[in-house]
């Protein structure tokens, strides 16, 4: 009965999800008719680059919608036609002249962008018979989008922004990838710390350690403490000795890295411990009989053997690690960052709280983004997950067809 | 756990060790051997000499200290944090406990087989290779080849797997699997071999022809084998050492233990009374 409840409220959950983050998968674009006029420009084919790059790309937009609805008047009215693409419209211009100047002096038609509220509009989310002062879109902006519907101006394509670009400030410009490089990142600085750390503790605690000595008994309370500390904790670690002592540059990979390795070891720690434990101690005793030293013996004996379990458990820690907010609102990885970072000392953000910037951003366009965003957190963690099963079936097929030995028995 | 020591056949005193405990020119000798388990003693003044190629059987009731003893002998018991071994150990009349005998290489030289058999889960040519490559004794693959088909040869296993070198060990029946641990202890080439029940874990099939394989390795090693057996200690053994709670009762050659011993207790185990 509650296995039941529960699977009914994850399928609650997981249909939620999707039937939000599902149409952020999409986005309207806008074709538009550009008078590439080297008048209104004010530069030329043989302009500098500088020249060409700092040339006004709004206002031939801003014209080529005027042409198209000529009778618009009014500064609030004109403000709002400006208002149906994207600002991310000028930019695209730009790059087009730039890449290739020949165009100049041609009328060219190309996609754009739509605005966020035209985006959502097009999705169904504006009710277009509420009263005119209730609506995100004025009646006059509705006759516009109407008429670009009509000449088939107005399309919906699968949404590349949200995979190509960084966050932004306008819905329709902002993308996850900045945040999925740094979730990365951070996860590469994670494993990289936590994995030899973790195995070598637990090496040393179950190999090396003196019995019933006072001193290894305290560290294996703490290491088990610590995986019951709340995570935030950890953050303000991070924040006063990370920052505040080693002056670690706070908002970037490296600092995540470092903060979520804490966080991750007591789990790495305890699932290689346990899978250490499990060695047959009789391959050990046969080693050490025929002279192999006690650290020879870890490394050529025990921890292959052992080499699923930590893997598991590496994974587990590190799909924690993925997920975790809290320990890195501390640290300052819940800043804006628009840039892609480009390495770990860049600063950056990470999936989680990219999703709760966009959760808690007034625009509409960022609801359906924030279900979007969690789709894709939870696509990595099932990946994650998968490969931490192909990993332990590989391991244990290649025991067990090569040396005719069963894994399975002392891991599971 | 029956307490023998309150049953009258044990009741009688030790008063040091009877018989022929010590040899000229010994392989092995140890002399005042004490062993402690944390402050529980499981060895009393152990003195006992090993000859040359020559195969001692050791014998006595569970927990009479004969294991622990033969772990003596290649310091195997340093790996357990709370043993502590006191006494005169030699190998060749070099001291084996002294400060700069590494235990590695002493172990090199003292090789163990164990009473379950515990192949690597790797290929029975890497379990073979595995200690002469650890010892660096083969400098190409054509030596390690030689290696690991001698000491296969030697164990008698050779035609058995010759043609299955690289499946792994794991996948033998028992008794091949302890003649490939025997093998694995050869490839080192040791002086001495330590047998803690090597055959306990086998079918009387097998136990046989690894004994058979004990009288041929006599030739070139020396070998102390620890058995409940006492018709194995009887076929195998040149002599038999006699334990009871961690005494050394009685050592003689076999044939005289086995007919005619001189003490009371050993009397009393191998004619049945207790163990």
């Amino acid at each position: 009965m509650s296995l039941f409840i529960s699977f009914a409220f994850l399928a609650v959950l997981l249909i939620t999800i999707f039937s939000k983050g599902l149409p952020a998968f999409q986005q309207t674009y806008v074709k538009l008719d550009i008078e590439l006029d080297e008048a209104t420009l004010g530069i030329n084919k043989d302009s500098g680059e500088d020249a060409l790059f700092s040339a006004n790309y709004g206002k031939v937009v801003k014209n080529s919608l005027r042409e198209m609805f000529p009778d618009v008047k009014g500064r609030k009215q004109k403000r709002a036609l400006k208002n149906l693409v994207s600002k991310s419209a000028a930019y695209d211009v730009r790059d087009l002249v730039l890449e290739k100047p020949t165009l100049l002096g041609t009328k060219q038609s190309y996609w754009f962008l739509a605005k966020d509220d035209v985006d959502v509009f097009m999705k169904g989310n504006i009710d277009r018979s509420l009263p005119e002062s209730d609506r995100r879109i004025k009646d006059y902006q509705l006759i516009w989008i109407d008429k670009l519907l009509d000449e088939g101006r107005l399309e919906k394509r699968f949404n590349t922004v949200l995979f190509t670009a960084g966050d932004s400030r306008e819905p329709e410009q902002a993308g996850m990838k900045g945040a999925i490089v740094g979730s990365l990142l951070t996860m590469l600085v994670t494993l990289l710390f936590s994995f030899p750390i973790g195995v070598a503790a637990a090496a040393y605690l179950e190999e090396f350690a003196p019995q019933n000595n006072r001193w290894v008994d305290l560290i294996e309370i703490n290491i088990n403490n610590l995986a019951a500390v709340p995570s935030i904790v950890f953050g303000l670690l991070g924040l006063a000795v990370y920052i505040n002592f080693f002056g670690v540059p706070r908002s970037t990979p490296l600092l995540g890295g470092l903060v979520l390795t804490l966080m991750t070891l007591p789990t790495i720690i305890i699932a290689s411990r346990a899978a250490i434990k499990s060695v047959p101690p009789s391959l050990k005793e046969a080693a050490i009989g025929l002279g192999a030293s006690r650290v020879q013996t870890l490394f050529q004996h025990t921890l292959p053997l052992a080499m699923p379990g930590i893997l598991t458990g590496t994974i587990i820690g590190m799909a924690q690690a993925l997920g975790e907010t809290a320990p890195l609102l501390m640290i300052g990885m819940v800043a804006f960052v628009s840039d892609i970072p480009s390495g770990i000392f860049d600063p950056s953000t990470v999936m989680p709280v990219q999703i709760y910037l966009w959760s808690d951003s007034p625009e509409r366009a960022f609801t359906e983004r924030t279900s979007a965003a969690i789709m894709i957190l939870l696509g990595f963690l099932v990946l994650m997950n998968v490969i931490a099963i192909i990993l332990r079936k590989k391991f244990e097929k290649q025991w067990s067809e090569k040396y005719g030995m069963k894994l399975l028995n002392f891991h599971s | 756990m029956i307490d023998i020591s309150k049953r009258s056949e044990f009741d009688i005193e030790i008063k040091g060790t009877v018989g022929k405990p010590f040899v000229n020119n010994p392989k092995m000798s140890s002399r005042n051997c004490d062993v402690f388990y944390g402050d529980k003693q499981a060895i009393f003044d152990v003195n006992l000499d090993i000859a040359n190629n020559e195969i001692i059987a050791m014998i006595g009731p569970s927990g009479c200290g004969k294991s622990t003893y033969l772990r003596v002998l290649n310091r195997m018991n340093d790996t357990i944090p709370i043993c502590k071994v006191t006494g005169e150990h030699t190998l060749d009349g070099e001291d084996i406990y002294a400060k700069k005998q590494d235990p590695v290489l002493l172990r090199a030289r003292v090789g163990m087989v164990f009473q379950k058999p515990n192949p690597f889960p790797k290929s029975i040519y890497d379990n073979v290779a595995y200690g002469a490559r650890l010892h660096g004794l083969a400098s190409n693959r054509a030596e390690l080849d030689e290696v690991v088909e001698s000491s296969l040869i030697k164990a008698g296993l050779f035609k058995e797997v010759k043609d299955d070198l690289n499946k792994p060990g794991t996948g033998l029946s028992g008794g091949q699997q302890q003649r490939l641990c025997i093998a694995r202890a050869i490839a080192v080439d040791p002086e001495v071999i330590l047998m803690d029940e090597p055959t306990s874990a086998l079918d009387p099939i097998a136990t046989a022809l690894i004994e058979e394989l004990m009288d041929e390795l006599k030739e070139n090693y020396t070998i102390a084998i620890v058995t409940h057996s006492m018709q194995q200690a009887a076929r195998v053994s040149q002599r038999t050492a006699y334990f009871h709670l961690g005494k050394l009762v009685e050592v003689n050659e076999t044939d005289k233990v086995f007919t005619n011993p001189e003490h009371q207790l050993t009397e009393n185990y191998i004619t049945g009374r207790f163990g």
